[in-house]
C-alpha cells in the first residue's frame, strides 16, 4: 500500500461539522433500528394533526403518525439508497475508468464518449423511464441513481489513473514486467483512492437528494416505508392547517446532505491537498 | 472554426441517434409488455392481442423503432393512449410552460451566481466571501421542492400573496408569468449556489494568471482588469457547468411543477407513468435528452468562439 491514505490533520471546520452531521444521520438510522418512539407506521386518526408535545416531540401528521419516530426511520432508506447507489457507481465506474485508462485508444475514447452521455441524464429522468417501464419502488429508484453515479466515477477514475501510470512508479513497475491488473491494485487503486473516497461522498449526498424527490414524485418508496421526501408529499396536503409538518423532512434531508458535501470537501482537503482548489 | 463546427454536429447527431436507441430499448425491450400495463393485470389475453396490434407492438423492435423515428422526423409522435390526442401538441402545450420555466429560472441562476460568485472572487479570504461560500453550501443542499413548498408556505399561506399554485394560461401574459416566478426561484436556487461557487473558483484562478499582473502593471484599475480580463477568461468554464445545469434544470422542472401544480412537461409525464401512456413518457424522455444534448452541442460551439485554444486542439 502506498501512503495517499495516510491521515493528515487538514481538513478544519468543514470535516468535523460534516462528520458530526454524518454521523448524527447514522446514528438516527442505528437507532431507529431498535427504537423509535412510536412505530413509524402506527395510524392513529383521533390524535392525527397533533402538535409538538412531550408524547409527540414534532407532534403527528394526518394520520395521526409520530413524526419523530418516521423522521428517524426514514433516514433508514436515505442510508440504504445513497449506500447502495454509490456502491454500484464506484463498481461499474472504477472498471470502466481503469479499463479506458490502460487500455488507451478506441476502447477509452469509446468508454468517456459513453460517460459523456450518460452524464447528461439527470438520474430522474432514468428514474422516470425505468419507472415506466419496470413501476415505482426503491429498488428502480436505486437503479436509476446508481447508473447516473457510475460515469460520474468512471471520468475521475480514468482521469486521476492516468495521472498515477503517467508517473515514474509505475513505469518502472510495467518494465520489471509486472501486468496490467498487479499496477492497478498496488499503484493506481491506493494512490486514486482518496479522489474516489471525497466523490463518492458527495455522490452520496446527490443521492439522498434524488431519492427524496423521486418518493416526493411516488416513484420510490411505497407505504409502508417511511422516507423523507414522501413525509414532504403527504405534508403539502395539509399545508395550509400544519405547515410545520413540511418544516421537519425538509431540514432532515437539508442537514444530511450539508453534512456530506462538508465532509467531502474537509476530507479533500485533509486526503489530498493537491486536489484542495487553488485559493 | 468550421473543421471544429462540422466534427461537433457529427458527433451531436451521433449522440442523438445512440440517445433514440437507448430511449428506445429502455422503453420497449426491458421485461414488461407495454399494452399489458395500459390494460392492466386483469385484461384478457385477446384484448392484450388487439391492443398490441393497433399500437403495432407485434411487429418486431428494428421496424417499430425506424416507424417511430420516421414519424417523430415527420413530426408524427403517434396518439396518447389515455387522452386520445396526438401526442405533438400534447407535448408542445406543456413545453409552452416548462421552457419559460426552465429560462427563467437558468436567468435567475445565472444573474444570482454570477454576482455573488464575482463578489466572493473580489473578496476572497475576507468575511463576505466566509458569507457567500457558507451561503452557497446551504443552497446546495437544499432540495428544491422543499424549496418550493417554503415558498408555499411564506408567500401563499402566510402572506396570501399569490395562489399556491395553478398555471393561468398565457392568455393573461402577466398573471403567467407572475406564477412562474416562485417556482423559477425555487428552481434556480440550488443552481444559482452552484454557479457562486464555480464562478469563484474560475475567476480566482484566472485573477492569479500573468495577464492580470500585466495588465494591473499597464494601469487597468483593479475593476476593469477583474471584469475585462479575468471574467472573460473564467467564461469557459462557467459556461460548460451551466449547460450541464440545464440538463438538471429540466429534470428539477419534474419535481418544481409538481409542487405549483403548473402543467408542464414534467406533469404530463407523471401522469403518463400513472396512466401507463408508455408513448407519450418515451417522447417526453426523447424530448428531453434532445435538448439535453442540443445544449451541450451549443455550449461546445460557444466555448470554441470564445477560447480558440480549444478550437486549436480539435483542428
Amino acid at each position: 500500500m502506498s501512503h495517499a491514505l495516510r491521515f493528515r490533520p487538514r481538513g478544519g471546520a468543514s470535516l468535523w461539522l460534516g462528520a458530526a452531521l454524518v454521523g448524527a444521520l447514522i446514528a438516527a438510522a442505528a437507532v431507529s433500528l431498535v427504537w423509535t418512539p412510536y412505530p413509524p407506521a402506527a395510524i392513529d386518526i383521533p390524535h392525527r394533526l397533533a402538535p409538538p408535545s412531550a408524547a409527540h416531540w414534532f407532534g403527528t401528521d394526518n394520520l395521526g403518525r409520530d413524526v419523530a419516530s418516521e423522521i428517524l426511520a426514514g433516514s433508514r432508506i436515505s442510508i440504504l439508497v445513497g449506500v447502495v447507489a454509490v456502491s454500484i457507481g464506484l463498481a461499474f465506474g472504477v472498471a470502466l475508468g481503469l479499463l479506458a485508462a490502460f487500455a488507451k485508444g478506441l476502447t477509452e475514447d469509446g468508454i468517456m464518449k459513453l460517460s459523456d452521455f450518460v452524464f447528461a441524464f439527470p438520474a430522474l429522468l432514468t428514474a422516470i423511464m425505468l419507472t415506466s417501464t419496470l413501476g415505482p419502488g426503491v429498488v428502480n429508484a436505486i437503479i436509476a441513481i446508481g447508473v447516473y453515479n457510475v460515469p460520474v466515477i468512471a471520468k475521475l477514475t480514468r482521469a486521476t489513473a492516468n495521472g498515477v501510470l503517467s508517473r515514474e512508479y509505475s513505469l518502472a513497475a510495467r518494465a520489471a514486467g509486472r501486468g496490467p491488473v498487479a499496477i492497478a491494485f498496488d499503484h493506481v487503486l491506493p494512490n486514486i483512492a482518496p479522489a474516489l473516497i471525497v466523490q463518492a461522498t458527495i455522490q452520496f449526498a446527490i443521492a439522498i437528494l434524488a431519492e427524496a424527490a423521486l418518493s416526493y414524485l411516488g416513484l420510490g418508496a411505497q407505504p409502508p416505508q417511511t422516507s423523507w421526501g414522501k413525509m414532504l408529499a403527504d405534508a403539502q396536503n395539509v399545508l395550509y392547517n400544519a405547515p410545520r409538518l413540511a418544516l421537519y423532512p425538509g431540514v432532515a434531508i437539508a442537514l444530511s446532505v450539508l453534512g456530506l458535501n462538508l465532509l467531502g470537501d474537509g476530507l479533500r482537503d485533509a486526503l489530498d491537498p493537491k486536489l484542495k482548489a487553488r485559493t | 472554426m468550421l473543421a471544429y463546427a462540422i466534427q461537433r454536429i457529427l458527433l451531436f447527431a451521433a449522440t442523438l441517434l445512440i440517445a433514440s436507441m437507448i430511449v428506445f430499448a429502455v422503453m420497449n425491450i426491458l421485461p414488461g409488455d407495454a399494452a399489458q400495463t395500459m390494460l392492466g393485470p386483469t385484461a384478457t389475453p385477446e384484448a392484450v392481442a388487439s391492443l398490441s396490434h393497433k399500437l403495432g407492438l407485434d411487429q418486431p423492435a428494428p421496424i417499430r423503432y425506424a416507424h417511430w423515428i420516421g414519424g417523430a422526423l415527420r413530426g408524427d409522435l403517434g396518439l396518447s393512449y389515455a387522452y386520445g390526442s396526438p401526442i405533438g401538441p400534447l407535448i408542445a402545450s406543456s413545453l409552452a410552460v416548462s421552457a419559460p420555466l426552465a429560462l427563467m429560472a437558468m436567468a435567475f441562476a445565472a444573474a444570482v451566481g454570477l454576482a455573488t460568485g464575482v463578489y466572493a472572487a473580489d473578496r476572497r479570504g475576507r468575511v463576505g466571501d466566509a458569507i457567500v461560500m457558507g451561503a452557497s453550501q446551504v443552497g446546495i443542499a437544499v432540495p428544491n421542492f422543499w424549496l418550493a413548498i417554503l415558498l408555499v408556505i411564506v408567500f401563499a399561506v402566510t402572506l396570501r400573496l399569490v395562489p399556491a399554485g395553478g398555471f393561468p394560461g398565457w392568455q393573461e401574459p402577466a398573471r403567467a408569468l407572475g406564477a412562474l416566478i416562485l417556482p423559477a426561484v425555487a428552481l434556480g436556487a440550488a443552481q444559482a449556489a452552484i454557479l457562486t461557487r464555480v464562478t469563484r473558483s474560475a475567476l480566482i484562478e484566472a485573477l492569479n494568471e500573468d495577464f492580470m499582473r500585466t495588465a494591473r502593471a499597464k494601469g487597468v484599475s483593479r475593476r476593469a482588469a477583474l471584469w475585462r480580463h479575468a471574467l472573460p477568461n473564467a467564461l469557459t468554464p462557467i459556461l460548460t457547468i451551466m449547460g450541464l445545469q440545464f440538463a438538471n434544470l429540466i429534470a428539477g422542472a419534474i419535481v418544481v411543477e409538481n409542487v405549483f401544480v403548473l402543467p408542464g412537461l414534467g406533469r404530463l409525464m407523471l401522469q403518463s407513468i400513472s396512466n401507463r401512456d408508455t408513448l407519450v413518457v418515451e417522447n417526453g424522455v426523447m424530448l428531453l435528452a434532445l435538448i439535453v444534448i442540443g445544449l451541450n452541442f451549443i455550449v461546445d460551439i460557444a466555448c470554441a468562439a470564445i477560447d480558440p485554444r480549444l478550437r486549436a486542439s480539435a483542428e
